[in-house]
């Protein structure tokens, strides 16, 4: 026999049901409230000073108001760079080691890796400058600080970041396409290579974008390491970057620089929409299908 | 019926672990015919499938014993390659694996892992595969678009055409029609039919009918042992034990 009448349990079901789904979804919509007010409230106070002076100009002592942050945008590119050049070839080869070994090393790098994730990032920026940038100051007085430096910094970070997605991707490849592949005489390495790298590709560009994303903003490292410039220097020498430029003009006593700090991050967040979608299209339009 | 041996098995046993999945098994499949396995789930045919091409190397902890010769070759020997001997006993698996790539670049991906064939000559092998394996006529218009588009049907015979282009001597299925339409598997069948003239066929089945229809030798597995083996009329008319009667009566299983 079937009860299809309104039981006191069912009604409590369904009064449970509702409260879940009303929390869940009011959390929900909290999130992205917050994340659409920081948005939206970056983009208000930013566009002040958007215009085409402010990405072609250095800053201006004399005028504040049309100077330009060009050598942070550079500056700030070429660290992410160098940060990339670093970390993808030491993360992805680590993560497929990660991905297909399953011997004590493998988890002794693993909790390690973890380890390097949760060192503060001014740890590394310090780590950089005792080994590199003060050695090399008591050398050559009044020299050290470099964008090669504080890249190195932003790349050791990431490391970790590349690592663990590059990991976690590659064990999402279903084990019936390396079968298919080795089932045809395929090597091992040829198969990680040509099938199973490609079939994680997405995600591990998601996660690298994420990564690249997170150190993008990190100015803790940057003060040992690249120590800022109203300049455009070499990348050899002392660099301006955007966390350290808007750090710089948000403490600044011109309330013209602090409006000018607010357009320094929607720039910053500007630069990783773009990548964020360049790499989306690329590793789109790459794929053989 | 005169036949040649293609693979002869001795004293076979298999370990996951700790745990026997083959008993003491002991064959010879002959060449150029379709040879089926059956029995129950769980019962080992997959495994000792997975043993002719060594695809279960990869498995921790797994471990076998006995021999398998394959045309007198001992495939354990240290000499033997595993990529050699994979690239002669090709695999078509239970679900069709097609590689996220096209049509084309699926099918020479073997030969040029292999380097077999290249330019021209490559396009030569392709069409060959597929025209092989029934599905030439199907996609000769879209060989750069992508094999996940195909049916299921279609990317099974897509899969087929793929193992026989790194041309191979023995061809193993795994239950290659388990997750295919009545229609498909009536066109997979045909060709499998087709296929012997030119390669040893071993198929893992659990479509009783199936293996009635095709092969022309069958072993019947039971528990991790091969309780019958001999031509498929005698095996599915008169068998000798009563476990395989049992079994293709539908008795059990």
């Amino acid at each position: 026999m079937t009860q299809l009448a309104k039981t006191p349990v069912l009604l409590q079901r369904r009064v449970m049901n509702a409260l879940f789904q009303a929390v869940c979804g009011l959390s929900a919509i909290l999130a992205i409230t917050i994340l659409g007010y920081v948005l939206w409230f970056l983009f208000r106070q930013g566009i002040t000073y958007f215009k085409p002076s402010f990405f072609t100009n250095l800053p201006d002592n004399v005028n504040p108001a049309l100077g330009g942050i060009k050598h942070s945008i550079i500056g700030s590119l070429n660290l992410l760079g160098i940060a990339l050049c670093i970390s993808l070839p030491i993360g992805i080869l680590s993560g497929v080691y990660q991905a297909e070994s399953s011997g004590k090393l493998s988890h002794v790098v693993r909790f390690l890796t973890d380890v390097l994730n949760g060192i503060p990032s001014i740890v590394v920026g310090l780590f950089i400058y005792a080994i590199w940038i003060l050695p090399y100051a008591l050398k050559h007085p009044g020299q050290g600080y470099s964008g090669i430096a504080g890249g190195t910094a932003l790349g050791i970070m990431m490391i970790p970041l590349v690592m663990r997605t590059t990991d976690e991707m590659l064990r999402l490849v279903p084990q019936s396409l390396w079968d298919a592949s080795l089932a045809l005489g395929t090597p091992r390495w040829r198969t990680m290579l040509l099938i199973v790298l490609p079939a994680a590709r997405s995600g591990i560009v998601t996660g690298v974008m994420l990564a690249l994303a997170r150190v993008s903003g990190e100015t803790a490292p940057l003060l040992f390491t690249v120590l800022g410039n109203e300049f455009l220097g070499p990348i050899t020498g002392p660099t301006d970057a955007l966390p350290l430029r808007l750090y710089k003009y948000a403490t600044s006593s011109d309330p013209v620089q602090n409006s000018m700090a607010w357009s320094t991050a929607l720039t910053l967040l500007l630069i990783i929409l773009i990548l964020s979608i360049l790499a989306r299209f690329l590793t789109r339009a790459g794929k053989r299908i | 019926m005169q036949t040649v041996p293609c693979v002869t098995v001795k004293n076979v046993s298999f370990w996951y672990g700790s745990s026997q999945a083959l008993f003491d098994i002991n064959m010879v499949i002959p060449q150029h015919a379709v040879t089926a396995f059956i029995g129950p789930s769980g019962c080992g045919k997959s495994t000792f499938l997975r043993c002719i091409n060594r695809m279960n190397d990869r498995i921790d902890g797994a471990k076998m014993t006995g021999t398998i010769h394959l045309n007198d070759q001992d495939i354990r020997d240290r000499s033997v390659s595993v990529e050699a001997l994979r690239r002669t006993v090709g695999m078509v698996f239970q679900k069709p694996v097609p590689f996220p790539m096209s049509i084309y670049d699926n099918i020479a991906f073997g030969p040029r892992t292999h380097r077999l064939a290249s330019g021209r000559m490559l396009d030569e092998l392709v069409e060959k595969c597929l025209i092989d394996a029934a599905l030439w006529d199907e996609v000769k218009d879209k060989l750069k678009s992508s094999a996940m588009a195909l049916s299921g049907g279609q990317q099974q015979r897509l899969c087929i055409a793929r193992t026989l282009s790194v041309s191979p001597d023995v061809i193993l299925m795994d239950e290659p029609c388990s997750a295919l339409d009545p229609n498909s598997t009536h066109r997979i069948e045909e060709l499998i039919t087709r296929l012997k003239t030119d390669y040893t066929v071993i198929i893992v089945t659990h479509n009783l009918q199936q293996a009635k229809r095709i092969s022309d030798v069958t072993g019947f597995f039971l528990r991790g042992e091969l309780v019958e083996f001999g031509p498929s009329e005698t095996v599915f008319s008169t068998p000798t034990r009563t476990e395989t009667d049992d079994y293709i009566n539908g008795r059990f299983g």
